[in-house]
């Protein structure tokens, strides 16, 4: 009886600490997001904002649109370009960094010990200094006027600027310079814990440097692997600076797309519908990651 | 084989052809735009690409600009009270929810609290634009105190982090025997529990502090008319030609960052 009302009472404690960060979480976090959740079933106001009347039109037309002489539907082209761009770019940027990232990974995880705390200070100290930073010096780099260009110029191998910048290209060279510490990062947690004896028996048993990357080195730092594409698939997926900076408002992505519906657009509806259609992708990029885990954890017993 | 290529270098293990160099060229780009925004801070020309001499001319053009103060002092000052709240009651959280046998609703808190960590900055900042807006109309308070909370929100979970890290590392002992020996609960905390957990209570200030000074997107939809930060500023200046007045603030932008990171890192060392 005694250690029951100790054991509530160290509950009620437990509760009470929490309630302050609970407080403000669900006042400027999750509480908002139900928030939008009712908007994306209403009205679009003449000005912004919004008319309290329920209507389908805004979840109607994330994929459709209406004629408006006619009244007929028809598939949205503008906003499936950016659904597809908004996809399509954030699983290339996850390609590259791990073509990059794995090597650099590698590389960091075979070094002496005593080393390997300086090369992960080196990948990690980007990743903490401003983002938008770090796609304006991008942007100096890839612009017309910018190093590269006036470079290949003074060396004669180009006589124009090369276009670059406000392409999808752009925008996926940003992406991938912003989130590349996050590919390596946790490649390299899982590198660190590989057993080079079962690469030396790999090698003892006559398989090529290729083969043992493939079927020996990669399969063993799988879950590294995973939650390296998750980590950079899912930012990918939302962001909303680097369109904006390189794209140059051309080349929308989903996020600068929900901007547009709370700014010029003036259809919050539309925007709160795009918004949680993108969290239900990130939603859904979670789950598969959650699946994949839990099904290696299980194969792996 | 070996005869047939010569001499061969003894036989290495981890060796993988061309990772060096991948890995070699990755560290470079890194590093080289952000040098280059650097160099060019110092330019005296006003392009961004042709160097004309080294001058100091457009930090003296960023330190006269009344807005650039502005928008800073209001940065530092939005990521010092971020950092500041959101690190109490994340310390507050972190003891609630470690080392503690499991409660209902245990797993409820840890979600709602990494919940910033998930949700796409843009979506976060449409929802506090609808609710804020409303709040707004509702009690014609436009003050600064809405970006305060929304940024002491999102920090929690970057706060809440290194300090449970740092508390399932500590064990229950020297705790148990100080109340075993009649020091109450706060005396407890404030002499045993508070001084062990302090390095990661700073680190939790000083990640806070750096994901505070860093936003950009959910500032831009809570602001309100004059309450520009320096990042929602330099995104601003985007529309206009670029001048190195914009590399000369991410320069001193950068090397704030940069101190509060190798801070974190030499507290986060001392532990071990």
């Amino acid at each position: 009886m005694a250690s029951d009302q100790l054991r509530k009472g160290e509950v009620r404690r437990n509760w009470l600490l929490s309630t302050p960060a609970l407080i403000i979480l669900l006042s400027a976090a999750s509480g908002p997001l139900l928030v939008v959740l009712v908007y994306s079933f209403l009205t679009p106001g003449e000005y912004g904002g919004v008319v309290w009347q329920f209507s389908w039109d805004a979840w109607i037309s994330v994929i459709f649109e209406r004629d408006i002489f006619d009244d007929t539907i028809s598939i949205a082209d503008a906003h499936l370009t950016i659904l597809w761009r908004s996809v399509s770019l954030s699983l290339m940027t996850t390609v590259v960094t791990f073509i990059l990232g794995f090597p650099t990974a590698y590389f960091i995880a075979t070094r002496p010990p005593q080393n390997r705390n300086l090369w992960l200070f080196l990948i990690t100290i980007p990743f903490w200094t401003n983002l938008l930073i770090r796609t304006f010096a991008v942007l100096e780099v890839i612009r017309n006027e910018g190093v590269i260009n006036t470079a290949l110029i003074a060396m004669g191998i180009i006589e124009t600027p090369i276009q670059i910048l406000y392409t999808d290209t752009a925008i996926m060279i940003g992406m991938t310079y912003v989130y590349l510490p996050l590919m390596v990062l946790p490649i390299y947690a899982s590198m660190e814990r590989l057993n080079f004896n079962l690469v030396e028996a790999a090698y003892d048993l006559y398989a090529t440097r290729l083969k043992v990357l493939w079927r020996v080195i990669v399969p063993l730092v799988k879950p590294g692997i995973v939650a390296g594409s998750i980590l950079v698939f899912v930012p990918s997926l939302g962001t909303f600076v680097t369109p904006r900076v390189l794209g140059g408002g051309k080349k929308l992505m989903l996020s600068n797309l929900i901007e547009l519906q709370f700014g010029s657009g003036r259809n919050w509806p539309l925007g709160a519908a795009l918004s949680i259609t993108l969290l239900a992708m990130v939603m859904v990029a979670l789950i598969i990651y959650i699946r994949t885990t839990q099904r290696d954890q299980a194969t792996s017993k | 084989m070996t005869a047939l290529f010569g001499k061969r270098k003894k036989f290495s293990l981890r060796h993988q052809p061309g990772f060096t160099s991948i890995a070699m060229a990755c560290f470079v780009l890194l590093y080289a735009p952000i040098i280059i925004l650097v160099i060019y801070s110092f330019n005296e020309g006003r392009y961004i690409a042709v160097w004309e001499g080294f001058s100091l001319q457009w930090y003296i053009a960023a330190w006269n600009n009344e807005a650039v103060i502005d928008a800073t002092l209001r940065s530092l000052l939005l990521a010092f009270l971020a950092a500041l709240i959101s690190t109490v009651v994340a310390t507050m959280a972190a003891i609630g929810t470690t080392r503690t046998s499991p409660y209902r609703g245990l797993t409820s808190i840890h979600t709602l609290i990494n919940q910033p960590l998930i949700v796409p900055e843009i979506v976060t900042g449409v929802a506090l634009l609808i609710v804020f807006a409303a709040v707004k109309v509702a009690t014609g308070f436009q003050g600064f105190f809405y970006l305060v909370l929304a940024h002491a929100a999102f920090c929690i979970p970057f706060a809440y982090l290194p300090i449970r890290a740092r508390l399932e590392g500590m064990d229950k002992t020297l705790e148990t025997a100080a109340a075993d020996l009649y020091a109450s609960r706060w005396m407890t905390f404030r002499r045993i529990t508070l001084p062990l957990l302090w390095p990661g209570i700073l680190a939790g200030a000083m990640l806070a502090f750096v994901i505070s000074l860093d936003n950009v997107v959910i500032t831009e939809f809570v602001k309100s008319a004059g309450q520009e930060t320096l990042p929602t500023y330099m995104l601003g200046q985007l529309r206009r030609v670029i001048t190195p007045e914009i590399n000369a603030i991410s320069t001193v932008l950068l090397l704030i960052s940069l101190l509060v990171v190798s801070l974190y890192f030499i507290v986060t060392r001392k532990r071990t």
